[in-house]
């Protein structure tokens, strides 16, 4: 080595010789345009279901009367939760129809149950599976790991990609990024039953499925609707951003605020959205403690009234 | 008595190679020497022995020796890596998986330390549990989950969540749960060991009525002395996985096999193991057989013997009384000159007898407040022999040296 060594170009020379570019961006890129010129069928058939469910779901939604869903959300929040949190779901749905977002809202409800319906449908049966095989388990691991740390508007490009734009492809990118939490927490669910439990029950004579049925998924019941709860949380806040591929919804006022820096428009879109994970968070939530340890509605309803009643005299 | 369930040679090695596990064993090496050289785990270690239809079988060991394991292999939740377990002659081991859902759900149930109740379950539900897995018609397993709540005591709860219940009540309805299929074979893993120590009694002694009442098989693993005294009808002592004593509660008493045995011991009141007839000696008081013997001859021949005191027993062993030779000089002075005497009027009035199967607990005071040794009669009033109160002193002190 001579005195004069140029650290720079050494390094330069170093990273030529070892270091090669990897063209990850272009595999994927090939991989996502072979599977469209050979799989056209299969997103075809993928596309007509999501937008048969999404689109007959928002529909359904925007069909119904106001007063109606004001009804039946106020009566389940009375029964599961409670009469503050019924007065909340009245005041909160009076402010959105004061907005004038109803539609946004109800074409937003109906993608988040369609993509809900679609993630806890592959979700949750992939959960039980982990539970159940280590192998599957460290297989799957990683997967949702990239499922869940991905930036979500990656989804967004080839889902319009295969999709194109508009509700399908919303609905799918939001399919994927909510199904993590219901396969992890079901997995963790059946994994956290006591072994005393699953003993007994094999013990008493449970062939798998009974074991699963009897056993595993009753006593994994406040995991997996923690796990459903997250899928529908993590569903609204993807349906905002799938906006800004045509979804539709709540997103739309929001994104135009962002686009226009209108800040009303996206403040009122972004209330929307609030006061709709708000109704769906109380309502999922209360449905992970079991049931029994409630008043039936005949009760609430009557005390409620009984103590309306009871004001109103004094 | 026929042999309702027999374990032979059956060893469990946790581990990825239990083979290479097992031939370690069999060239000698000990539980720890094989878990430094493999990393696996020795569970059980050649267990053998044998249970009797409708006793109590009683496993006793401290935590690791084993028991939980033998115990989860009887129904296999655990497989054994050797050795067969048959129950009425049939080697569960050798069962598929449908004759083995078939055995549990008919004949081998079980009760678990934590109760293991479905949370979401009414009682009468978690009763009837193992009859609504074999498909049992609901009326029909509700009679039968209500009857087994009702033999229980916990008939009034059936619509009770386990929530709302005591630790002594969800054990009662886990009991409950494993009888109401009416096993052949009841296996109870440190079923009373989460209690506390009264309810833990009274759970013994509702185990004990349900048993005087239906002698069942039952296997009943613990590590409490006190508990396998009380309810076992044999014991069988575990200590590093292997099986070190099987007996009876007096004979493990009376000769422990070992040191560890023997360890079990320390600080345990035997004195409610033993029996009046573990005690009773027949060679330290003077026995009259004829019971027609005139007064004077008896005072005579216990003057002879140096006894003070001796018991009456007829041709049959019938027991009869105590003379002593206070009571038989009484009684002379109260004879005329050319009278005989009836031994009869003799007898001292404040003695009892005991039987034989009395506890050692039940006889102490008794024994000490009386001048006479006690004599020891059996069911049918023959003589066993008698305490006195230097026998009952040997026997505590022998005990508590063997404690020591």
């Amino acid at each position: 080595m001579g005195p004069n060594v140029d650290i720079g170009s050494f390094w330069q020379a170093l990273k030529d010789a070892f270091v090669m570019e990897l063209p990850i961006g272009e595999g994927f890129t090939a991989v996502v345009d072979f599977m469209q010129e050979h799989f056209e069928l299969f997103f075809v058939a993928v596309a007509n279901t999501i937008s048969f469910v999404a689109d007959n779901l928002t529909e359904f939604f925007n069909y119904l009367p106001p007063q109606l869903v004001f009804g039946v959300l106020a009566v389940l929040a009375l029964w599961r939760v409670g009469w503050r949190f019924a007065l909340f779901v009245l005041v909160g749905l009076y402010i959105v129809l004061g907005m004038d977002l109803w539609p946004e809202s109800m074409d937003t409800l109906g993608l988040v149950i369609a993509a809900t319906l679609a993630a806890l449908g592959v979700g949750l049966p992939v959960g039980v599976a982990m539970a159940k095989s280590e192998l599957l388990a460290a297989a799957v691991r990683p997967v949702l790991d990239f499922m869940q740390t991905l930036p979500a508007f990656v989804y967004l490009i080839p889902a319009v990609i295969f999709f194109g734009t508009g509700r399908v492809p919303g609905t799918i990118a939001t399919v994927i990024f909510a199904m993590p939490p219901a396969v992890r927490l079901m997995n963790l669910g059946i994994r956290q039953v006591p072994t005393e439990n699953v003993e007994a029950g094999r013990a008493f004579g449970c062939n798998q499925l009974q074991l699963l049925f009897k056993v595993e998924l009753p006593l994994a019941l406040p995991s997996i609707m923690a796990g459903i709860n997250q899928t529908i949380m993590l569903a609204l806040s993807m349906v905002v951003i799938a906006s800004m591929i045509g979804a539709g919804g709540l997103g739309d006022p929001v994104l135009a605020g962002i686009q226009q820096l209108r800040l009303g428009t996206g403040f009122e879109g972004g209330l929307g959205v609030v006061i709709l994970a708000i109704i769906l968070d109380r309502l999922t939530q209360s449905f992970a403690q079991p049931n029994r340890q409630r008043e039936g509605i005949l009760t609430r309803l009557k005390r409620f009234f009984g103590r309306a009643d009871a004001e109103r005299t004094a | 008595m026929s042999t309702k369930l027999s374990v032979e040679h059956v060893y469990k090695v946790f581990g990825a190679h239990p083979r290479r596990a097992l031939d370690r064993i069999k060239r000698g090496e000990s539980k720890d020497e094989i878990f430094a050289a493999t990393g696996m785990t020795v569970g059980v270690s050649d267990a053998s022995f044998e249970v009797q239809e409708g006793e109590i079988f009683v496993v006793m060991g401290l935590s690791g020796s084993g028991k939980s394991t033998l115990v989860r292999m009887l129904n296999r939740l655990i497989d054994p890596t050797a050795g067969a377990i048959r129950i009425d002659g049939q080697d569960i081991t050798r069962m598929t998986r449908k004759q083995l859902i078939e055995l549990r759900r008919r004949e081998i149930s079980m009760v678990f330390q934590s109760f293991a109740l479905m949370p979401h379950q009414s009682v009468l539900e978690n009763t009837a549990f193992g009859l609504a897995v074999a498909g049992t018609s609901r009326s029909e397993r509700e009679e039968k989950a209500l009857a087994a709540l009702d033999a229980v005591g916990l008939k009034a709860n059936a619509h009770s969540y386990p929530d709302e219940l005591s630790g002594g009540m969800k054990q009662r309805v886990g009991l409950a749960r494993a009888l109401a299929v009416n096993p052949g074979i009841l296996l109870m893993d440190e079923a009373f060991s989460a209690l506390d120590p009264l309810i833990r009694t009274e759970m013994q002694d509702e185990l004990l009525r349900l048993q005087s009442e239906q002698a069942r098989t039952v296997v009943f693993i613990t590590h409490d002395l006190d508990e396998a005294m009380r309810v076992g009808d044999r014991i069988a002592i575990m200590q590093g996985g292997a099986v070190v004593q099987v007996g009876t509660p007096e004979e493990i008493v009376r000769e422990p096999a070992n040191e560890y045995v023997r360890s079990f011991f320390r600080g345990v009141d035997v004195s409610h193991v033993f029996t009046a007839a573990d005690v009773a000696r027949k060679d330290h008081v003077t026995v009259m057989e004829r019971p027609g013997v005139s007064v004077r001859a008896a005072l005579e021949r216990l003057r002879e013997h140096d006894g003070s005191a001796a018991v009456v027993h007829d041709r049959s062993r019938k027991y009869q009384g105590v003379v002593s030779i206070d009571s038989l000089i009484a009684c002379i002075d109260g004879l005329g000159r050319r009278e005989e005497g009836r031994i009869e009027q003799a007898f001292v009035a404040d003695v009892t007898p005991v039987t034989a199967d009395t506890p050692l607990t039940e006889l102490m005071t008794q024994v000490a407040e009386s001048p006479y040794p006690v004599p020891v009669v059996d069911g049918d009033g023959r003589y066993q022999g008698t305490i006195s109160r230097a026998t009952l002193l040997h026997t505590l002190n022998r005990t508590d040296k063997g404690a020591a």
